[in-house]
Order: structure tokens, then C-alpha cells, then sequence
């Protein structure tokens, strides 16, 4: 021990304990996933039917049906000619360059992953904003999915379920969901103490404070958190096509390790496409849903 | 058994103190650490010291105090928005800390309701909405709570703006809402946090007017916080006056004003407009020089044993007017000397006992000798001359700079 070269070199663990610490961790999940596998995935089945039946339901329908029930949700949230014609077109342009198959298998994925979201989403968010402790604990939880790269937790994802569309929408939603959990805690947390405290004065219990005052004053902040929520599912078709998510990521996919850069840019577009709908029409909705807070008294 | 005798609200040895561990730090407050050293040695503040107070059904309570002084703290003890270090509140004899989470609510729901300082209302609910807030909380059907409700913002004068959402309305008008939101749950105690406060100087009157008109009908136990003297004076039946969380004094507003308990209250209620807050029975001396004979040698006879020169003259219990010594010698000198007393008065001005100072100020200048002040039914109530005007309006100035200077600390 006498000489130096742990000054220039890092003292790391040997090779052999790594390799052995690595193969027992590996081992261990490996026996987990084949003890609790099938077990686990019965526990996804009726996610997985859902999404098979919603997915066959955009598929099945006459595209003339899809488009008018897309165009006319975007009217009823929007009440936007405008928007609803930028819908209209570019699903049309989707159609005619071959992408309608795809783009319906990424709005169910993309659907079903927001719904799981917004539904796991906003009672976490609301249960952090009860609770300083839970916050403590759910925050560093957030700030590790947000930034682990999306890669790292397919593996485990793959090594329980397998390829296929629940654990892809599980990496979807795992990557997707932070911002309506922040942004629901974020709402609660900010909603004006003394309207609150006037509830509770009128003798509001919990969950009336909850479903009168809190949710609805929050509502603009957690409205802001879905649509993040979206915008990340979208993002996240490509990755999770690699785990045999089927859609517009997978063309995406292909064009990467065959250089073919004109289907690459058009999938892209099209996601692009979705993308924008979805973010126009959910900002509309909630604009319209808000305007009770712009009308301000004019003196 | 709460009889008509016992207070709505009684408050015995409250102590409020915020930090992380208030119990352990109740012996130092005990002791009497005050307000900065218990802050300094234990990081605990100070809320509320030895709180002592009896509210009267149907009075309107002013608490009044400086920003910090614990008002605000002080109101939110009585349906528990916030909970005691130590002491105890009684609603009605009940003991509010020995209700559970479910009687609490229903208590909140039907006996007390609050109006705030920046008026709480649900931005996202229409006025009518928000007014019958209280009534949805209690489940109450939607047909006669919205009832309810029109009624009562037809009360506060807001008819036609059911509709409207809060930031539609100005100020005034969404504390007006505020009120009748309070209002439509129909409970026996009113708590008013700073109702009034962020308000224009002018609708701030219009509203109080409003206030006391509706306590004419209603009775109503109203707790008032404040921070402005002049609206205590005018609103309270009684005042209470909060300094660094301990009460300096209670009493009535003229008890207030003219017996200030020490040099923080005086210190308050120096730059008040007493000509305005006070009336005139508040100041008056008590009657005297009253003649009620007819007979002028009788009255001469009754003067000379006076030090004044001058009396008043009652006949059949009402006020005829005002004779001086050298004038009813003068009549006696005449020979027809027998016209009844009161047909030689002459007639003055008069004060009504609830006359605001400043309205009684001309006629009192103007007068050689003190004013009578009658009653509604004819009673000689008093007397109010330039003299005690000068001394109650001028004294304010005097005193306090005299005891002003050496302070003891």
C-alpha cells in the first residue's frame, strides 16, 4: 500500500465484486419476474383490453366517422372554426400520405396513457398537497423519473411484462405523468388560503373543501400539468416503439437505421400534428372553462 | 342552562402561542416573559396572552388593534380555525374545544358564520352561487337555497346580479355578497374580520350604515374586528383593544374615549374627532335650575338661592324657555306683575341628548348660558355649556403631551 496510484487512479471496487454485485441484482429481479410475472400481467389485463378494444374501435370505424367524431370534439372543447378546420386538414393530408393506420394506433396509446395519467395523476397530486411528509417523499420519486433516461426503465419494464403495449404504455405513462402530479399539488397549494379558510368557517368538511374550492381553483394549474402530460406521452412514442409499441414511432424507428429521411420527417409531422391538436384543444378548453377569471370588473 | 343573563361568547384565560412546540414554553409565559424575549429565547411567538372577554347576544363587539396585535388570531378561536395553546371558549356555555371534528362542522354550519378582509368568495361560482354557499355546504336543496339567496342579495341591495361572477363586481359589491353570504345561513353569531377594510373611504361608510341598519332588524351577535378607531367607535356597542396580544381595555366607546385605560388607548384615540363619536348625554352636566312654578315671586325666591342667574322654565312637563334674574325682577317691578312664569321665558335653543357633539357645537357657542338638554318626552335630562364643550373637545391634546414625556420603563 505504499505506493501512490490511488491518487491518479480512482479507488474503485474490483471487477470481480461488480460483476458479481451486478449478476445478484440481476438474478434477484430475474427470479422476481418469473415468480410474480404472470401474476403481474393478469394484474395489467384489463389495461391491456381496453387498449386492444379502443384501438380496434379507431381502426374498425369508416375513417369518414373517426374524422367527423375528432373535428366535432374539437368544436365542442374549442368552439374554434378555425382549429377545427386545421384538424380537419391535417388529418386529411395523414390519410392521403398512407399514415392513418399508424396515427389511430398512437392517438389510442396516447389516450389511454393520458386517462391512466390524469387518473393516477391528480389523487397523488392532491395527497402531496395534504401532506408535507408525502410531498417529501413523492418529489425525489418525480425528479428520478423525470430525468432517468427513459432507456434505463424499459428494461425492467420488458424483463416483467415482456414486448408489448402495456409495458409501453407503462413506460409512457411512468415518463408522462410527473407534470399533472406537480402541477395538481402545485394548484392545491396555491389556492387562496382565505377562500379556503371561508369554506371551512361555513363548515365545509374535507371533501367538499376538496371538490367546491380546491380542484376548481386549481384547475387552470392542473390543466397546464395534462397538457404537459400529453405533450411528454407524444414524445415518448418513438422510445416506446422500440419496445414493440405499434404506431407512428415505428416507421420513425425504421427510418433511423435505414436513412430513409422522407418517411422519417412525414411520421414526424404527423406526431407533430397530433401533437398541436391536442395542445390547442386542451388550452382552448380550459381558456373557455377559466373565464370567469378574465371578466375582471372594469373601474 | 344558558339563561338570557349569560354571555353568547365567553372567552376565560386564552393563551395562543405559534411554534413548533407551544406547550413546553407556557411556564415562560406564565411567568410573564413578554412578547420579543419569548420570541428571542425560544423562537415560540406570542399570539394571544390571557384573553378574558364576555360578548352579549345581540351587541355588536368591536376588537380593535394594530396589524400583529392578535385580532385576526383572536376572532379564528371562536369556530376554531384556529385551535388554543391553553384556555378556554364557551358559545352559549358550550365549550367549543370539547366538540368533535362532526359537531364542529354543524356548529360552523348553523351558529356562526364570518365575513373576511379580502371577502373569500369562490371566483368560479356565480354571486348567487357563493351566497348560498352555506346552504349547499348544509345540503339543502337547490330550489330553496337559491330562494334563500336572492332574497338576502336582495337585502344587501344586489338584486339583478345573481348571475355575475365575483370579478364582475366592484369591491364593494363582493362584500356585500360576502355579507349576505354570512347572512343566508340565518346564524346567531356574526364574525366580521376586517370586513370593511380593504374598501374606498366612502363606500367603507356606505357599508357600515348598512351594517347598523341590519342589526336594527336582525339582533344579531356580531363580532367585529378592526383596525380603525373611528369605525370601532362608530359600529361598537362595546370595544375591545388589543395590544401585542393582550387586551388593554374594554368598555363602551365613550368609556374609551374619556377614560383611556393606558397610554397605548390614549395614545389611540387622541386624533379622534370626539365632536363626531360623542353625544351630548355622554358630556352633559346633570340638570339643575329648574323652575316648574308658575308664580314669578316663587321662582325669584328659588333664583336668589342659586349661584346662576339664569333657570329654566317647565310647565306641564315641557320646556318653555329660559329666564334670568334681572328680567324677572324687572316684571316684578311693573305694576301688573302677575303673567305666569312661563309666559316671561324666553324661548333658547335646546339639545337632544343623542346629538353628535359637532352638531350641538353652534347652538352651545352661541348661548350665554348652558344649554338645556331635553328628551323626546319633555325630560330635563341636563345641561351642556361652551365650557364643557371647550374641556371635552380640547383635553384630548393636553393630557396626553403632559404625561407623554417620562416614560417609566
Amino acid at each position: 500500500m505504499a505506493d501512490a496510484s490511488w491518487l491518479t487512479k480512482f479507488p474503485a471496487m474490483e471487477r470481480a465484486d461488480l460483476v458479481a454485485l451486478r449478476k445478484a441484482m440481476d438474478g434477484g429481479y430475474r427470479e422476481f419476474s418469473r415468480t410474480y410475472g404472470d401474476a403481474i400481467e393478469s394484474f395489467f389485463d384489463p389495461l391491456l383490453m381496453f387498449l386492444v378494444w379502443f384501438e380496434k374501435l379507431l381502426l374498425g370505424a369508416p375513417w369518414v366517422v373517426v374524422l367527423a367524431v375528432l373535428v366535432g370534439l374539437t368544436y365542442a372543447a374549442s368552439r374554434s372554426w378555425k382549429l377545427s378546420g386545421l384538424v380537419l386538414g391535417a388529418f386529411l393530408l395523414i390519410g392521403y400520405f398512407g399514415m392513418w393506420a399508424d396515427t389511430m394506433r398512437t392517438l389510442s396509446i396516447i389516450t389511454v396513457a393520458t386517462l391512466l395519467s390524469i387518473a393516477l395523476g391528480i389523487p397523488i397530486g392532491i395527497a402531496m398537497a395534504r401532506s408535507d411528509r408525502v410531498q417529501a417523499m413523492v418529489t425525489p420519486v418525480l425528479d428520478i423519473m423525470q430525468t432517468m433516461p427513459a432507456f434505463v426503465y424499459l428494461i425492467p419494464v420488458v424483463m416483467l411484462l415482456g414486448i408489448g403495449k402495456v409495458p409501453g404504455i407503462i413506460a409512457v405513462v411512468i415518463y408522462a405523468i410527473p407534470p399533472v402530479i406537480r402541477l395538481t399539488n402545485l394548484g392545491i397549494r396555491l389556492v387562496d388560503r382565505e377562500v379556503l379558510e371561508a369554506a371551512t368557517a361555513f363548515g365545509a368538511n374535507k371533501a367538499q373543501r376538496l371538490w367546491n374550492v380546491q380542484l376548481p381553483l386549481a384547475m387552470p394549474n392542473i390543466m397546464a400539468g395534462i397538457n404537459q402530460t400529453i405533450m411528454m406521452a407524444l414524445a415518448m412514442v418513438v422510445i416506446a416503439s422500440m419496445i414493440g409499441v405499434k404506431g407512428l414511432g415505428q416507421p420513425v424507428l425504421k427510418s433511423i437505421t435505414n436513412q430513409y429521411f422522407t418517411l422519417g420527417l412525414l411520421n414526424g409531422l404527423a406526431i407533430v400534428a397530433i401533437a398541436i391538436m391536442f395542445d390547442r384543444v386542451s388550452q382552448a378548453y380550459a381558456k373557455r372553462s377559466q373565464k370567469h377569471l378574465e371578466s375582471v370588473h372594469g373601474d | 342552562m344558558a339563561t338570557d343573563q349569560d354571555p353568547q361568547i365567553r372567552v376565560e384565560n386564552l393563551y395562543k402561542v405559534f411554534g413548533t412546540d407551544p406547550h413546553s414554553v407556557m411556564p415562560l409565559v406564565h411567568e410573564g416573559l413578554g412578547k420579543d424575549d419569548l420570541l428571542a429565547r425560544t423562537g415560540h411567538a406570542l399570539g394571544l396572552k390571557d384573553i378574558n372577554l364576555d360578548i352579549q347576544k345581540g351587541e355588536i363587539f368591536v376588537i380593535m388593534g394594530l396589524s400583529g396585535s392578535g385580532k385576526s388570531t383572536l376572532i379564528r378561536h371562536f369556530n376554531r380555525l384556529i385551535d388554543p395553546t391553553e384556555g378556554a371558549i364557551f358559545i352559549d356555555g358550550v365549550d367549543v374545544m370539547s366538540l368533535t371534528q362532526k359537531e364542529l362542522e354543524d356548529f360552523r354550519r348553523h351558529k356562526m358564520s364570518m365575513v373576511f378582509q379580502r371577502f373569500g368568495l369562490l371566483p368560479h361560482r356565480t354571486v348567487l352561487e357563493n351566497v348560498a354557499f352555506g346552504l349547499a355546504v348544509q345540503n339543502a336543496p337547490k330550489t330553496e337555497r337559491n330562494a334563500k339567496a336572492r332574497e338576502w342579495l336582495a337585502t344587501v341591495g344586489l338584486e339583478g346580479y345573481e348571475d355575475q361572477y365575483p370579478s364582475q363586481l366592484s369591491g364593494g359589491q363582493q362584500q356585500r355578497v360576502g355579507l349576505a353570504r354570512a347572512l343566508c345561513t340565518d346564524p346567531e353569531i356574526l364574525l366580521m374580520d376586517e370586513a370593511f377594510s380593504a374598501l374606498d373611504p366612502l363606500i367603507r361608510s356606505g357599508m357600515q350604515d348598512q351594517l347598523i341598519e341590519l342589526q336594527d332588524k336582525l339582533h344579531k351577535t356580531i363580532v367585529f374586528i378592526t383596525h380603525d378607531l373611528d369605525e370601532a367607535l362608530r359600529l361598537g356597542d362595546r370595544i375591545a383593544i388589543l395590544k401585542d396580544g393582550a387586551l388593554s381595555q374594554v368598555g363602551k366607546p365613550e368609556e374609551i374615549l374619556l377614560n383611556p385605560a393606558d397610554d397605548y388607548v390614549e395614545a389611540f384615540v387622541r386624533d379622534v374627532n370626539r365632536a363626531r363619536v360623542l353625544s351630548v348625554d355622554v358630556v352633559m352636566q346633570p340638570p339643575q335650575c329648574r323652575l316648574t312654578t308658575a308664580n314669578i315671586d316663587d321662582a325669584l325666591k328659588q333664583m336668589r338661592g342659586w349661584k346662576e342667574d339664569y333657570a329654566y322654565v317647565f310647565h306641564d312637563d315641557e320646556y318653555q324657555g329660559v329666564v334670568t334674574q334681572d328680567a324677572l325682577e324687572e316684571v316684578c317691578e311693573k305694576p301688573d306683575r302677575n303673567p305666569p312664569l312661563h309666559e316671561v321665558a324666553k324661548e333658547g335653543p335646546v339639545l337632544q341628548p343623542d346629538m353628535a357633539l359637532q352638531d350641538a357645537l353652534p347652538a352651545t357657542l352661541e348661548c350665554e348660558y348652558p344649554v338645556p338638554v331635553v328628551g323626546e318626552d319633555g325630560e330635563y335630562q341636563g345641561t351642556l355649556s361652551k365650557e364643557d364643550m371647550v374641556e371635552v373637545l380640547a383635553n384630548s391634546n393636553e393630557e396626553t403631551s403632559d404625561k407623554e414625556a417620562p416614560k417609566v420603563a
